[in-house]
């Protein structure tokens, strides 16, 4: 059975306005072949938990360039395991200090991205994540 | 909480206190009291100030002109600048409050109001520089610029102003990114197109109402995170190209900023940038110094040219805030994001550090990072629910009325602002009132 495409949201929580960089990441993803949700500006960490859910995406990305990181990423967090949505591969990318996302990544947070990285290392990198899941899922079962 | 940039009072769902974004993006000013803790001491008749504030500008402005008048000035002897572009929120920036139709009414409303009572003010700080910010190329930049140029002198006209009596007080921002020619001949062309218009199309007939004053700040996107060092590099070129397409004022970047706000070190390094341009070059000694190079006189030619295929077509699809609902300018400006991109990984466009002359590790900066205390927002917090309990709240819920009122009747709202703050209505307050009486804007869906 071929695998279903990998969905992905990408989000942009808070009052943070700065959206080339999610929109730019969300066509590129959309052209290797993902079925991408942007969720446009001004989302709650509620609002963009309760889209991957009802979207039941396989990947949430947040686009954070307002320094307010280190308090949305554990908020998301919560309220995606809040509606069982804990499993998701939750990673992102914006200005965020190399300290703070080497603690986020600690955290589980998986990989996250800073300026200058290429769209095509941020795809590969979420393909590769989601065949090493998918194998996993596939010996467990 | 109160978010600074878009007036989110308690209860709002982005007026939550755990966002963690106060203090971040700017200072929080919620009301009367903090804008005269911030001028306490400054006698406000001697500064000139710049607040770079969009869908609140009106509401902070009312905040300043308030301090002053308690400072016991006339607001005749206040001087400054408020950013106050909406346009260009929609566009690029994102930082709104209300729909753009009442938007634009308030933008009319400052301007017959400081025509009349605050003459040295910059009412409105027309800006490239978020457009560009955003993806857009050096035409783009210049088009949607200059097209909401032209529809900010529209609505006032339609207003019943005289056009010699508010075109002067309008200013320009732009960015200067590190195309140096290129960006050169933008200014250039800026000046040639927004005279032409103003005489022209727009039949002003002083002098001032044709030049564009104009702001540069350097090109923040052109800025990497890889061997940031060399940002100071980038910067100085992009600055040398501002002062020599002749911009008036001038900010540079600090080397840091694509890793966090800057460092004072950091800071000190750019100012120190424009100082030798100005002391030690000679470069802004002299105006358009430019003028007659063949490649300078044909990139501003050729900008000029898609500048006008741009208001054409503007034009074509209605104006540009038809333009604007249809996300046809967001498109616009999105498409040319990614062609960036793309040339940026196909290897075509390069740049130090990023794509070509990479270094092991990514060449990552032992740099100290300015660090922004999680507790100011919390104290933030505190200091208007201590407001709230101090001030006259019969008063202020009288004035937060009347603002409704104005909002119906199609009063000055400008002068209920200004008679709100003095009641020490907080900004949250007054933009709740705004976004009941005018809805809030919804962002089409481009993508």
């Amino acid at each position: 059975m071929a695998e279903r495409k990998i969905r992905v949201l990408v989000a942009k929580p808070g009052l943070d306005g700065h959206d080339r960089g999610a929109k730019t990441v969300a066509s590129a993803l959309r052209d290797r072949g993902m079925e991408v949700i942007y969720t446009g500006l001004h989302q709650t960490p509620e609002m963009i938990a309760e889209v991957a859910t009802q979207e039941d995406v396989d990947v949430v990305g947040l686009s954070i360039l307002s320094g307010a990181h280190m308090a949305l990423f554990p908020r998301i967090r919560a309220a995606l395991e809040a509606r069982g949505m804990g499993e998701v591969l939750l990673t992102g990318g914006g200005i965020i200090p190399a300290e703070d996302m080497a603690e986020l990544e600690s955290k589980g947070y998986t990989r996250l991205f800073g300026p200058g990285t290429s769209t095509a290392d941020i795809a590969t990198w979420i393909e590769e994540e989601m065949a090493r899941r998918r194998a996993t899922e596939r010996a467990e079962a | 909480m109160e978010q600074p940039l878009q007036g989110r009072p308690v209860g709002d769902r982005l007026g939550d206190d755990r966002l963690g974004e106060v203090g971040q993006v700017g200072v929080a000013i919620s009301s009367l009291e903090d804008m005269e803790t911030l001028m306490h001491g400054i006698p406000m008749d001697q500064v000139s100030t710049s607040m770079t504030i969009n869908g609140p500008a009106p509401i902070l402005l009312a905040f300043y002109i308030a301090c002053g008048e308690n400072q016991g000035l006339d607001p005749q002897a206040l001087r400054g600048t408020v950013q106050n572009d909406i346009l260009k929120e929609y566009q690029a920036q994102h930082a709104w409050l209300v729909p753009a139709e009442p938007a634009l009414r308030m933008i009319c409303d400052v301007m017959a109001y400081c025509a009349d009572r605050v003459p040295q003010w910059n009412t409105i700080s027309i800006s490239g520089y978020h457009i560009r910010e955003a993806g857009s190329t050096a035409a783009q930049e210049l088009a949607f610029t200059l097209a909401n140029g032209m529809e900010y002198v529209r609505r006032g006209v339609a207003a019943g102003l005289d056009v010699d009596r508010f075109a002067s007080r309008l200013s320009f921002f732009f960015d200067s990114h590190i195309d140096f020619f290129e960006e050169i001949a933008k200014f250039r062309a800026a000046r040639r197109i927004w005279a032409r218009k103003m005489r022209d199309d727009f039949g002003a007939q002083d002098p001032r109402s044709w030049m564009v004053r104009f702001h540069t700040q350097t090109a923040g996107v052109s800025l990497t995170a890889q061997q940031p060092e060399n940002n100071i590099v980038r910067t100085a070129f992009e600055a040398l190209a501002a002062v020599l397409g002749g911009t008036q004022s001038l900010h540079t970047n600090s080397m840091d900023e694509t890793l966090s706000l800057p460092t004072e070190k950091a800071v000190k390094i750019a100012l120190r940038t424009q100082q030798v341009i100005a002391e030690e070059t000679g470069a802004a000694s002299v105006a358009d110094p430019l003028a007659g190079s063949y490649l300078v006189e044909a990139e501003t030619n050729r900008l000029e040219a898609e500048a006008e295929r741009y208001f054409e077509e503007i034009e074509r699809r209605g104006g540009v805030v038809p333009c604007i609902d249809a996300g046809w300018i967001q498109r616009e400006i999105h498409n040319s994001a990614v062609a960036y991109q793309k040339a940026l990984e196909a290897g075509t466009k390069r740049i130090v550090g990023v794509n070509s002359f990479v270094e092991e590790g990514g060449g990552k900066p032992e740099i100290e990072l300015h660090r922004i205390d999680p507790a100011v927002e919390a104290e933030q917090h505190a200091r208007l629910a201590a407001l709230r309990k101090r001030r006259d709240n019969a008063r202020a819920a009288r004035e937060l009325e009347a603002i409704g009122e104005a909002c119906r009747d199609g009063s000055n709202l400008l002068e209920r602002f200004v008679s709100a703050a003095h009641a020490y209505c907080t900004l949250g307050e007054i933009a709740q009132v705004l976004r009941t009486e005018f809805g809030e804007y919804r962002e089409p869906k481009i993508l």
